[in-house]
């Protein structure tokens, strides 16, 4: 058997009413990891750790593009190994153009198999993303611009 | 497979120092820093600096995960942990072991089996090491019976205690059971751990130290002894080594007894055995042991020449001790002060902020381990030493005249220190004369507190 969408959500769901942070759990193989907070914004979890990334070469932080004023930034709440995917091979969260509201999911910071997940806090449009799928980011490191809703 | 790239999971003096020897052995760097620690000398300094969090040590150098992680994601094959902080926690060093990083320390099983008190305690007298007598108890009963072979004054300390931490003195046996239970309680509370154990006080005690390398596999040098002496509520302020005026064989049974303990727990890396002269017996008893590099390393450094970040460096890469105890030769005095950022006249208290101007002495004999320049921020959150002045001399006098001279010239404006008073504590007739006690601090302190005598 696997854990199908709904199994998780069901899972999450029960995390939620609970009393606790963290929540693992392993079924024939399948392994689910859940924590509370490490975002401002709900809790919310993915399933399925994605595959540990190569060492990357110390990238340093993306020079941006985007010289536009009034962008915001969003930062990592944490260090980790920043996701745009919930799983290798799944479209990503968000693109560039994306429309967000504040507790939409823009990604995964990943702490030793720990799925954070990082909400916009802000509501607008995706401008620039500059956090690279399954690099370091820094606690603070700017992960993406939404240009906010007027 | 040799180290090639180390994360720093520490912040202060000892990043610098840690940094510095790691550019002289070509091995990069990475430094882990908080919010509050950005923009500090090391940061500047590492090969790459890496924000692990806010400013909050439990937010930041206090998460393991995080340090883990941050070591994977940027290529490091080794974790230093400095001291404090992470340094004896066996949690790091157990997940560094599951994840293929190098820890630069003991094994997890080794930080385990010294930090508890009791076991270390137990450790030591399987190693013949002297113990102050005392030991465990099971029920009130078992505790007077004890204490009455001990005599009072007596101490009652936690099992998760060390560093002067957890302890409390028994004056009157009658005490006993209300002190346990008061001991436990807090202990509970502090350590998570409300075992506690009786042991005999001392009255008149010097803490003396000896520091060892180990190989792993049971092979384990010592590298002398220093004397840290002078304390305030257990917070050493003057380290020196060697040991003044302290009876030869004392000192060479000391050094073995040291060696044997380590060698027994095929100690791995640098660590220290702390030792409590009893001045008036004329004995020594095991205090605790320490697994990792400590501040007043440097003294070590001076007399012996040995760089122990480079040793610890080499033993971690698994080359096995690269000295031989016939190659350790204890040439001259070194004695170091702790400069802190606090007030002494203001009861110690602690004087962050920022340092308008810092500069700091050179000369013959004088190291200076810091990370205080100009403009440097001094944060709230951590401890408030801000750097070591240590003087060498072929003398302990020379080297004694040659720091009061360093701390003289040193000028740190923009937050209060303690250079004064250290230099007052140096210029001290007993200090001078060398071999001073645990209470020299306390009882000078009471002294110019006391109201003058008509």
């Amino acid at each position: 058997m696997s854990l199908t969408a709904k199994d998780v959500e069901e899972i999450m769901k029960l995390l939620e009413a609970s009393s606790f942070d963290r929540l693992a759990l392993e079924i024939d193989g399948v392994k689910l990891e859940l924590e509370r907070g490490g975002a401002p914004a709900r809790p919310r979890a993915t399933p399925a750790a994605p595959p540990a990334p190569p060492v990357p070469p110390a990238p340093a932080q993306a020079a941006r593009k985007s010289s536009e004023a009034g962008l915001v930034e969003v930062r990592s709440p944490l260090l980790g190994i920043f996701y745009r995917a919930p799983k290798p091979g799944e479209p990503p969260f968000v693109e560039v153009g994306s429309t967000v509201s504040e507790d939409t999911v823009i990604g995964i910071v990943e702490v030793m198999k720990l799925m954070n997940s990082v909400p916009a806090s802000v509501a607008g449009e995706v401008v620039e993303i500059l956090g690279g799928n399954g690099e370091l980011v820094e606690h603070g490191e700017v992960l993406m611009l939404v240009r906010p809703e007027a | 497979m040799p180290i090639r790239r180390i994360l720093i999971a520490n912040r202060g003096e000892i990043a610098v120092r840690i940094i510095r020897t790691c550019n002289a052995l070509g091995i990069d760097t990475v430094l882990a820093v908080s919010e509050a620690d950005r923009d500090s000398l090391g940061a500047r300094m590492a090969g790459r600096t890496l924000c692990i969090g806010p400013a909050r040590p439990a937010d930041s150098y206090l998460r393991i995960e995080t340090i883990v992680q941050a070591a994977l994601g940027s290529g490091c094959d080794a974790i230093h942990p400095g001291y404090g902080f992470l340094s004896e926690r066996a949690a790091l060093a157990q997940m560094c072991e599951e994840e293929g990083v190098i820890f630069i320390g003991p094994t997890a099983a080794q930080i385990e089996a010294v930090g508890d008190k009791l076991r270390a305690r137990a450790e030591a007298v399987a190693a013949d090491v002297p113990v102050a007598p005392g030991g465990p108890v099971e029920s009130p009963q078992d505790a007077r019976t004890l204490a009455e072979q001990i005599g009072a004054p007596l101490l009652v300390k936690a099992v998760g205690g060390g560093g002067g931490r957890g302890m409390k003195l028994v004056e009157d046996l009658n005490d006993l059971a209300a002190t346990m239970d008061m001991a436990s309680a807090e202990a509970g509370a502090a350590f998570g751990d409300s075992r506690v154990y009786l042991e005999r006080y001392v009255a008149q005690g010097r803490h003396i130290e000896v520091q060892l390398l180990g190989d792993g596999a049971g092979n384990v040098i010592h590298l002398g002894e220093r004397d840290c002496s002078v304390q305030r509520r257990y917070q050493k302020l003057i380290e020196e080594t060697p040991a003044p005026n302290l009876p030869e064989p004392i000192r060479a049974a000391m050094h073995r007894a040291a060696v044997s303990f380590a060698a027994r727990l095929n100690y791995r890396g640098a660590g220290t055995v702390e030792f409590l002269y009893d001045v008036a017996r004329a004995q020594f008893y095991f205090l605790e042991m320490n697994a990792r590099i400590q501040v007043e390393h440097p003294v070590t450094e001076a007399v012996t020449g040995v760089d122990l970040v480079a040793e610890q460096i080499a033993i971690a890469n698994g080359e096995s001790l690269r000295l031989k105890q016939s190659d350790i030769r204890i040439n001259g005095a070194a004695i170091e002060c702790r400069v802190n950022a606090e007030d002494p006249a203001r009861g110690f208290m602690p004087s962050p902020g920022r340092v308008s101007t810092a500069h700091w002495p050179e000369g013959d004999g004088i190291r200076v381990d810091t990370h205080i320049v100009d403009d440097a921020k001094i944060p709230p959150f951590y401890d408030s030493m801000i750097g070591k002045v240590i003087a060498y001399g072929a003398t302990r006098d020379e080297a004694r005249t040659r720091l009061i001279a360093a701390l003289g010239a040193t000028r740190i404006e923009g937050v209060a220190t303690n250079l004064a008073f250290q230099s007052e504590l140096l210029a001290d007739a007993d200090f001078a004369a060398g071999g001073v006690d645990t209470g020299f601090l306390a009882r000078r302190l009471a002294r110019e507190t006391a109201p003058e005598k008509v």
